[in-house]
């Protein structure tokens, strides 16, 4: 990678004490980690509007059909997912973007911790604050959608699962539209809603196997590992894609 | 003798070189598909089940493999871009793009042309059609993001990291549309043994290889334009006879 060259130089008693260690990820992950809740913590209002957005995303299929229990069932679960990917896409700019646009991101970039790290604790604060609610909210969304307990317990699982993968996928494309004519709004969901697909299918499937009694863990095992795959790989394209968009 | 490929990567060595290929690719394409048609629709036998309509196969599955080694071909240049930033590997992942979507489009467009006959609906909800649908916004996305991205280097970059994305996600795709639905034929040419006549087989293996070519060519062509657009500040690009006699 080209990355090594791009980061700055930092002194090397501060790289030492910071810098390429297990133990110096770990803690550049905890301060992106906790800067970014704080951040988000305090403009809780924003967080509101967009828990409002998926509750009123769900709440509007059933408005436009004949709200008839079995047909409402079956829709459910598949309704709740695209709405908590919507939901997850809606709030991706919020990821990067304001700190790209006041210079934040530049700065942080620069620090000696390694710049996976760092994203990879912005995206554990990203998912923390938009798809732990989603997954917390959905039990009560499900009961619009005469879901049983049974299935409600594997679309939260599901969720838990696979939110985080939505937040790591979309770091990427967030980072690649970063400053980009359009603000990257329709831009980013045409780049991400595809890659997006697996997570919906395995997802929504869990449920509707757990329905149908196949049980579910063949699903749940899928998003797990793509979970894992997801863990693994995307810090790394989404970092990558930081440096381009400060080149 | 060993062929130095570093040579070639550069754009003022590269550009006398794809003007070169480019007809041999053309005219190569253009003989294979002569063939192909003819071995497709004067040779092959009429199809015991489907009859005359089955000929698209002809069209359809040579397009369906291009539209899917296209994007893997493009992430290949992207990987070589980030690994040794050479510039030509941007501007050949830049050409590749369209010509993937064209190929994606016509497998879909002739899938649906051929659907509607033989499975009576123009679209399913399949395993390989609802993938090759994905592959097509992939192709739109990487197309997009270059678009609106300025500056051709980070454009370059910003794609190849897409594309290295989507490349991982497409077997995943792939197989969770696969799992979640299915009802397109198995696929009738496998690596061992294939359950075509050999006529037809040969026919569709000749169009593939016309595709191929095609696709080679106009790539070639294509890189041709960007890097003259790239470079035109170059002191090469000027010596040029055909930039000298503009």
């Amino acid at each position: 990678m080209s990355g090594m060259a791009l980061r700055s130089p930092a002194p090397a008693a501060f790289e030492a004490a910071a810098g390429r260690t297990a133990d110096g990820a770990l803690a550049g992950l905890r301060w992106a980690a906790a800067r970014d809740l704080r951040l988000a913590l305090r403009s809780r209002a924003e967080l509101g509007v967009q828990l409002l957005f998926y509750v009123i995303v769900v709440a509007l299929f059933p408005l436009s059909m004949t709200p008839e229990r079995n047909l409402l069932a079956t829709m459910g679960p598949g309704v709740l997912w695209v709405a908590a990917l919507l939901a997850s896409l809606l709030s991706l700019p919020r990821l990067f973007a304001t700190d790209h646009a006041d210079g934040t991101l530049e700065q942080i970039a620069l620090s000696p911790y390694p710049l996976e790290a760092l994203v990879a604790g912005k995206v554990l604060a990203h998912w923390l604050t938009t798809g732990l609610p989603v997954a917390l909210l959905a039990p009560l969304l499900a009961l619009q959608y005469y879901l049983d307990a049974g299935s409600v317990a594997v679309l939260v699982a599901g969720l838990l699962l696979g939110t985080p993968i939505l937040s790591l996928l979309g770091a990427v494309g967030a980072a690649l539209t970063l400053g980009l004519r359009g603000g990257g709004g329709s831009l980013l969901a045409l780049l991400i809603l595809p890659l997006y697909v697996p997570v919906l299918i395995f997802g929504a499937g869990a449920v509707d196997a757990a329905r149908a009694g196949l049980g579910a863990t063949a699903n749940l095992s899928l998003l797990g590992a793509g979970l894992a795959l997801a863990l693994v790989g995307t810090p790394f394209a989404a970092a990558a894609a930081v440096r381009i968009a400060l080149d | 003798m060993a062929l130095n490929w570093y040579r070639f990567s550069s754009p003022a060595t590269f550009y006398p070189l794809a003007g070169r290929l480019v007809p041999l690719f053309g005219w190569g394409a253009a003989v294979l598909a002569a063939v192909g048609l003819w071995l497709g629709f004067v040779v092959a036998p009429t199809d015991f089940q489907q009859g005359e309509v089955y000929r698209i196969i002809f069209i359809h599955v040579p397009s369906a493999w291009m539209s899917m080694f296209l994007y893997v071909v493009m992430a290949f240049w992207g990987a070589l871009l980030l690994g040794f930033n050479t510039r030509l590997s941007g501007m050949m992942a830049q050409a590749i793009a369209p010509t993937g979507a064209l190929m994606t489009f016509i497998a879909l467009w002739s899938g649906a042309l051929w659907g509607r006959p033989t499975w009576g609906t123009y679209w399913a909800w399949d395993a390989r059609m609802t993938s090759e649908l994905i592959l097509l916004f992939l192709y739109f996305g990487i197309i997009a993001l270059r678009q609106a991205i300025g500056d051709p280097r980070r454009a370059d970059r910003a794609c190849a990291v897409l594309a290295l994305v989507g490349v991982v996600n497409i077997p995943i795709i792939y197989f969770s549309v696969k799992w979640w639905n299915t009802l397109h034929q198995g696929a009738s040419v496998k690596l061992t043994g294939s359950s075509m006549e050999t006529t037809m087989l040969a026919g569709m293996l000749v169009m593939s290889f016309a595709f191929w070519f095609y696709a080679i060519a106009v790539v070639l062509a294509r890189v041709r334009t960007i890097v003259l657009e790239r470079e035109r500040g170059a002191a090469w690009v000027a010596e040029l006879p055909e930039a000298r006699s503009a």
